[in-house]
């Protein structure tokens, strides 16, 4: 019996259409969109003025306050402007503009394949270059990893977890990395593990992965105290907290942190970055994005430097079909439908999902059938009927009390409503609503 | 027979002693209640609304007693007459305040405002305003999700199927701001009602760049600053490309109406002028009455 999760849990259909689909590096646009904005916390101010040359890896966005990232330009060329540009968020936001010239890097970084296996900083070192290359949490949360791999003060990382799994339906980039970088990420756990000493880590991995489960046992032998478990095939698997209780049976407590139970969660995305940066010198700059869709002629992953338009990509996946309905960033249970395609990749941008126009309309919403199957998938244990009602008649105390704030968003209780009802839609408003009023207590 | 005079007795002195006790303790611990909260409360509309920013009319009754002065107090329902006869009560003077509206300051109806993609979402303005900006080209403008409709508790506003934008029943707002909190893009105003109805307001709240907001809405303002310069009372301000009429300095000239480039400002109710005006204003005007 494989391991898993404990409360609730859904399975929906996998179509990974891209499994199995080598990297592909796609040409560099004539023209980049690089927002200040790809992070959770405080966007970044711009550092670079309208006419300014800039190489790959040049600093175009200074991290403010803790909770921030660095942004790097992901090409060289001429700053075009520093304008509002719309992104993934479906708000026009600050971005820089970069016309393309040549593709000349900055010097201190190692462009060569070759694997660097030693690694003789401290962890503070370590910690300060993560930083410095402006890595987020890859998975698609964005939220900036030197900030996680810094516990707060009393706290103490046993045992580091690497995300693995890939839960999302359709998405394979996490998949094909680590058939691809298989040692540049191990790499990278031993450097993690190091930055935050701790002498355990475990690589999670859905059992849907076979190849990568067994590549990685195999390769995991050479290095101590790295260990790989195969999950069983269940949404959301990968979800921060449900990995946690998979793997090490600790459940995280209602509005604590993963650090709570001494585990710190990186995705493996976010590890083959951290090799980059420390090991070759190289901040953030590029991604792998799965382009997958039903109807779509060519699905693959790719790797795109952040900036590139969504419609280069899609066009090297074969174009937008005629059938299309919706396109949604990131997979289809959490990711988000877009406004536009005319926006750049950001860090977080895992994936671009084309669904066809059958797929795509929602059901009219119909009355609440008390059934309880949104309270039976809740990975939380919430009761998603009770939150939405709470938000739509407001009552913020009662909301609080069951624990919207817990909600990871994972979509579980909308997809399995029989009576189509837009559960998330409301508590992820409910949440927000409720967050900001613990917000204003404590100020 | 005995049995039951003996019942009747005692049930008697029981419920005797209990009157007594219940007596005192309602003297000792009575709360003496201002007798002049209820009176107050008795000329007050009775809508709960919560517009004069107390949790109902009782709330407010208590707070205007209570008050030194009624000079911050206003019930936006009753108005100036229900605050005269609540100062009457108390025997004070309530502060002379003009009659306020909610106007609607968006004129992006569909065919100025061309939608770009299909939002197909739960019909909430404040779940789509969280998850983009909108199925325009502007991501200021109403999103015609009908949340200040349902805010109402006087059935004032509603959204007009062609239009898709929130008209409001002069006649039946109350100025009550239910609509104002419930709008997540803030589009709706309070504003002065004005002599005769009759106000002037920018109808639109769009802070992009000229060209930008043009290409979105027609009748977008794109911040040129005409009206600004032709104002003779020093009561429009632009900031972040967007024009605001201060009511308190308006004198209602209308020069600004005339010269405004995307006519996104507003007049309602003034009598037809001499030469002739834009036809466009004129339907604009007439579709947010």
């Amino acid at each position: 019996m494989l391991k898993s999760f404990h409360i609730g849990g859904i399975h929906p259909k996998e179509n990974k259409l891209s499994a199995g689909m080598a990297i592909q590096p796609i040409a560099v646009p004539a023209q980049v969109i690089i927002p200040l904005s790809q992070h959770i916390g405080a966007p970044c101010q711009p550092v670079v003025k309208k006419g300014d040359k800039v190489k790959v890896g040049t600093l175009i966005g200074k991290s403010v306050g803790f909770v921030s990232a660095q942004i790097y330009s992901s090409v060289s060329g001429t700053v075009l402007k520093i304008d509002k540009a719309m992104d993934a968020s479906g708000y026009k936001r600050d971005a820089v503009f970069i016309k393309v010239e040549e593709d000349e890097w900055e010097e201190h970084i190692d462009r060569s394949e070759a694997l660097v296996t030693e690694c003789n900083l401290t962890a503070k070192e370590i910690l300060d270059k993560i930083a410095a290359a402006g890595i987020v949490g890859m998975g698609g949360a964005t939220f900036p990893t030197h900030v996680k791999l810094t516990p707060p003060p009393g706290m103490k990382a046993e045992v580091l977890i690497i995300n693995g799994v890939e839960c999302e339906p359709y998405l394979t980039s996490d998949h094909q990395l680590m058939m691809e970088k298989s040692d540049e990420i191990l790499v990278g756990i031993t450097i993690v593990m190091k930055a935050l000493n701790v002498q355990k880590a475990i690589i999670g991995i859905e059992n849907n992965k076979k190849d990568a489960v067994a590549l990685f046992t195999q390769k995991a032998k050479a290095y101590p105290g790295i260990g790989v478990q195969p999950l069983k095939v269940q949404y959301p698997q990968g979800g921060e907290k449900q990995l946690i209780d998979a793997l090490t049976g600790r459940q995280v407590p209602s509005g604590a942190l993963p650090i709570s139970v001494g585990a710190v969660v990186q995705n493996v995305g976010t590890l083959f970055a951290v090799y980059e940066a420390v090991q070759k010198n190289k901040p953030l700059v590029e991604r792998v994005v799965t382009v997958t869709g039903k109807e779509v002629q060519r699905p693959c992953n790719l790797r795109a430097r952040i900036g590139t338009p969504l419609t280069t990509l899609i066009d090297a996946a074969g174009g937008v079909p005629e059938s299309t309905g919706k396109v949604i960033s990131g997979g289809p249970m959490m990711g988000k439908a877009l406004a536009s395609i005319d926006i750049p990749v950001t860090k977080g941008t895992s994936g671009i999902l084309i669904v066809p126009t059958l797929e795509a309309k929602r059901k009219a919403m119909k009355d609440c059938i008390r059934c309880g199957k949104c309270v039976q998938v809740c990975p939380m244990g919430l009761n998603p009927t009770l939150l939405m009602t709470l938000t739509e008649y407001e009552v913020w105390d009662r909301a609080e009390k069951n624990a919207i704030t817990d909600c990871i968003e994972c979509g579980s209780c909308s997809y399995t409503c029989p009576a189509d009802r837009p559960l998330l839609d409301y508590i992820r408003l409910g949440k927000g609503k409720v967050n900001g009023i613990i917000r204003a207590r404590k100020n | 027979m005995s049995v039951i005079l003996t019942a009747v007795a005692t049930l008697g002195a029981i419920g005797a002693g209990s009157a007594g006790i219940l007596y005192l303790i309602s003297q000792k611990f009575k709360v003496e209640e201002d007798p002049r909260i209820q009176e107050v409360q008795d000329a007050l509309p009775a809508a709960n609304c919560g517009g004069c920013g107390f949790p109902g009319c009782a709330a407010f009754a208590a707070a205007c007693v209570k008050a030194e002065s009624l000079e911050e107090l206003n019930c936006p329902v009753g108005g100036q007459e229900t605050m005269d006869r609540v100062a009457a009560i108390l025997g004070q003077t309530a502060s002379k305040t003009a009659k306020k509206i909610a106007v609607v300051r968006c004129s992006g109806t569909c065919e100025e405002r061309p939608r770009l993609n299909l939002y197909d979402g739960a019909t909430n303005c404040s779940i789509a305003a969280a998850l983009y900006g909108g199925d325009t080209g502007c991501s200021f403008g109403c999103l015609g999700l009908g949340d200040c409709e349902e805010s109402c508790a006087f059935d004032a506003i509603h959204i007009n199927p062609e239009t898709m934008l929130p008209e409001v029943v002069e006649d039946k707002c109350t100025a009550c701001g239910a609509c104002v909190k419930a709008c997540p893009k803030d589009i709706i105003e309070l504003r002065k009602q004005g002599p005769k109805s009759r106000r002037i307001y920018v109808s639109c709240v769009n802070k992009d760049k000229g060209a930008v907001a043009k290409k979105a809405c027609n009748v977008a303002c794109i911040g040129c600053g005409k009206c600004q310069q032709v104002c003779p009372f020093d009561a429009i301000t632009i900031e972040n490309n967007l024009a605001y009429i201060d009511d308190d300095k308006c004198r209602l000239c209308r020069k600004c109406v005339v010269v405004c480039p995307t006519h996104s400002i507003l007049e309602l109710h003034f009598p037809p002028r001499k030469e002739t005006p834009p036809p466009a204003k004129e339907e604009a005007a007439n579709a947010t009455a």
